[in-house]
């Protein structure tokens, strides 16, 4: 572990074994993607090639499977697709927007009663959601929501434990000058939280946007007991109907829908990398 | 004004700000606790009105055969998953915490499959472990044919569903391995020096070293993989109804049975009674992990 004590067996053990594990974690998604690009028979027989047999057909094959699933006449990829879209875009416009300002009630203000409330919420984190996923239907259909999207998005404008949690620690790192000194020119807190500490902590707003926004991305649980039909599904959901439906889906197929639903996230995450990065390193060393 | 007034002024401000919080948690997670604690004590098949049974709910887990295999099969995952996934990912961190170069590209090639949604992953491994052209038996054959080797049914051979999602679900330690390597880049390299000229090798550096020191750190990750792991779904349900010819309860876990319990076979006092047992392990055991970790775990000042 000491710098220089390394011979060069060792380095090259070092970058062999990290270039192996660089293989396991990705060759998946890889063989996903070629999958994607086959014919059908090229697809189901048993050859390593990462290529269709004649690799000028590549586009060809992709354009014929990627449309094959945008435009399956039952499982409706574009209206899972805008469904998942209202829905992450409505839950982390809440969520960022709510756990700002619960952070902030936190993080600044003074209040009998703050530290426990504060230990309540991260005490939360633990509870299973399926603890609670039977009431929530109940509660859901009681005032008529099961049939619409708002099950999915409506409980983002309450704030998130862990998001709260993130936030607070981030507008702490805030120098309490600036807030004295906009008091002095006549803001209240509402002035304060709107032009100082919100455009002071744009980076760390951004990464709990992109964490919720992916966790509403890639959530199956709360879509397959709140979703009662077909037209409402997210992507996620839909992408197991297309799997399941009735005959048998061939691989190239469900290889192209699977790169449709996981592209996006991964796109986001290779524009936002360094924020993400090191963002989880410093809640988890925090925490 | 009166200093009372202007505390309680304070205060006012203060809860008004964490109000969104404190509504959300009254609506979608106290309220709903106290519902399904009421339901489990209930018989309640979603079209009637609960039906007060007392602990019968409680009772009947005793003697379901289906509930202690699912509860045993959840149980056996989390201690094959747990020590495997945290001896993997510190490991991951240990390799990238050397002088490495482009470990920027290496974090990024294990962080990203804990983007992919649940169902994604699902997909994708049905065809990497499938027993005719999966590319892991493919390449089992063709690297060990010679032994004779070909690979196995992964998730229609019951002895082979357990290892399988035990699998999957290491795809994705990713994060671990990002919070592993900010810890372990705290460990100031003077300790280590300092060991190093005491005479410890590399692996009593570590163990009496740098394994004290992010101690905090794995503890936190144990409880977080740990109360994920007895959650269990998305992977199993998808996987166990996409391999018709396999065995089905080789991939039945306990949060499977609940909804099953709740939302197909009509019976949400059961589901509500094993929602509570199953809260009830998560902060034991969540509990014990603190307890028993006290000696152990090195908070430094």
């Amino acid at each position: 572990m000491i710098r220089g004590e390394r011979g060069i067996v060792s380095r090259v053990l070092v970058y062999g074994t990290l270039i192996l594990i660089t293989i396991a974690f990705l060759m998946p998604l890889v063989w996903m993607v070629a999958t994607s690009f086959k014919t059908q028979s090229e697809a189901s027989r048993a050859t390593f090639s990462l290529l269709p047999d004649d690799p000028t057909q590549i586009l060809k094959n992709a354009r014929d499977n990627y449309t094959a699933v945008w435009n399956d006449p039952v499982v409706r990829f574009p209206v899972y697709l805008r469904n998942t879209l209202i829905i992450a875009g409505l839950s982390v416009v809440g969520m960022t927007l709510s756990s700002a300002i619960v952070a902030y009630g936190f993080a600044r203000l003074e209040w009998r009663g703050k530290k426990a409330l504060f230990a309540l919420v991260l005490a939360t984190m633990m509870i299973p959601f399926p603890v609670v996923m039977g009431p929530m239907f109940l509660l859901f259909s009681w005032i008529g929501w099961i049939g619409s999207l708002k099950p999915l998005w409506v409980p983002a404008f309450f704030a998130g434990a862990f998001n709260v949690f993130m936030l607070r620690q981030f507008f702490m790192g805030i120098p309490k000058d600036l807030d004295e000194a906009a008091r002095i020119d006549g803001c209240g807190n509402w002035g304060i939280f709107w032009r100082i500490i919100l455009p002071l902590s744009k980076p760390a707003l951004a990464v709990v946007a992109l964490f919720h926004f992916v966790f509403v991305w890639n959530d199956f649980l709360a879509p397959l007991i709140f979703l009662r039909n077909q037209d409402q599904f997210t992507l996620a959901l839909g992408l197991q109907l297309y799997q399941s439906k009735a005959g048998q889906t061939p691989w190239n197929h469900l290889m192209a829908a699977s790169t449709l639903v996981i592209a996006p996230v991964l796109v986001l995450f290779l524009l936002m990398q360094g924020a993400l990065v090191k963002s989880v390193a410093t809640t988890g060393i925090k925490g | 004004m009166s200093a009372r007034t202007a505390q309680l002024k304070r205060d006012f401000a203060g809860w008004l700000w964490v109000s969104p919080w404190v509504i959300g948690f009254l609506a979608f997670l106290f309220g709903p606790m106290l519902v399904s604690l009421y339901y489990s004590f209930t018989d309640y098949p979603l079209l009637e009105p609960p039906i007060w049974t007392g602990l019968d709910n409680y009772r009947r887990m005793l003697s379901d055969e289906t509930f202690r295999a699912v509860l045993w099969r959840t149980a056996k995952f989390a201690f094959i998953f747990i020590p495997l996934a945290t001896i993997i990912s510190l490991s991951i961190a240990g390799l990238l915490n050397g002088k490495v170069k482009a470990g920027g590209f290496f974090q990024a090639a294990v962080f990203i499959p804990t983007l992919v949604p649940m169902a994604g992953s699902a997909m994708i491994w049905l065809w990497m472990l499938n027993g005719e052209y999966g590319l892991i038996n493919m390449s089992i054959s063709r690297a060990f044919g010679w032994a004779g080797l070909t690979g196995a049914n992964w998730l229609s051979d019951s002895k082979w569903a357990m290892p399988s999602i035990v699998m999957i679900s290491l795809w994705s330690v990713g994060q671990m391995v990002i919070v592993y390597l900010a810890a372990l880049k705290e460990v100031p390299d003077e300790m280590l020096e300092a060991a190093a000229l005491d005479g410890m090798g590399p692996i009593r550096r570590f163990l009496s070293v740098v394994l004290p020191l992010i101690s905090p750190v794995i503890l936190f990750n144990v409880v977080t993989l740990m109360i994920g792991a007895l959650q269990i779904f998305a992977i199993p349900y998808i996987l166990s109804a996409a391999t018709p010819g396999g065995d089905p309860r080789s991939m039945y876990f306990y949060t499977m049975y609940m909804y099953d319990n709740g939302f197909r076979y009509g019976q949400m006092g059961y589901a509500s009674a094993q929602a509570w047992v199953q809260l009830l392990i998560t902060l034991g055991l969540t509990a014990m992990l603190f307890i028993a970790s006290k000696r152990l775990v090195h908070y430094r000042a």
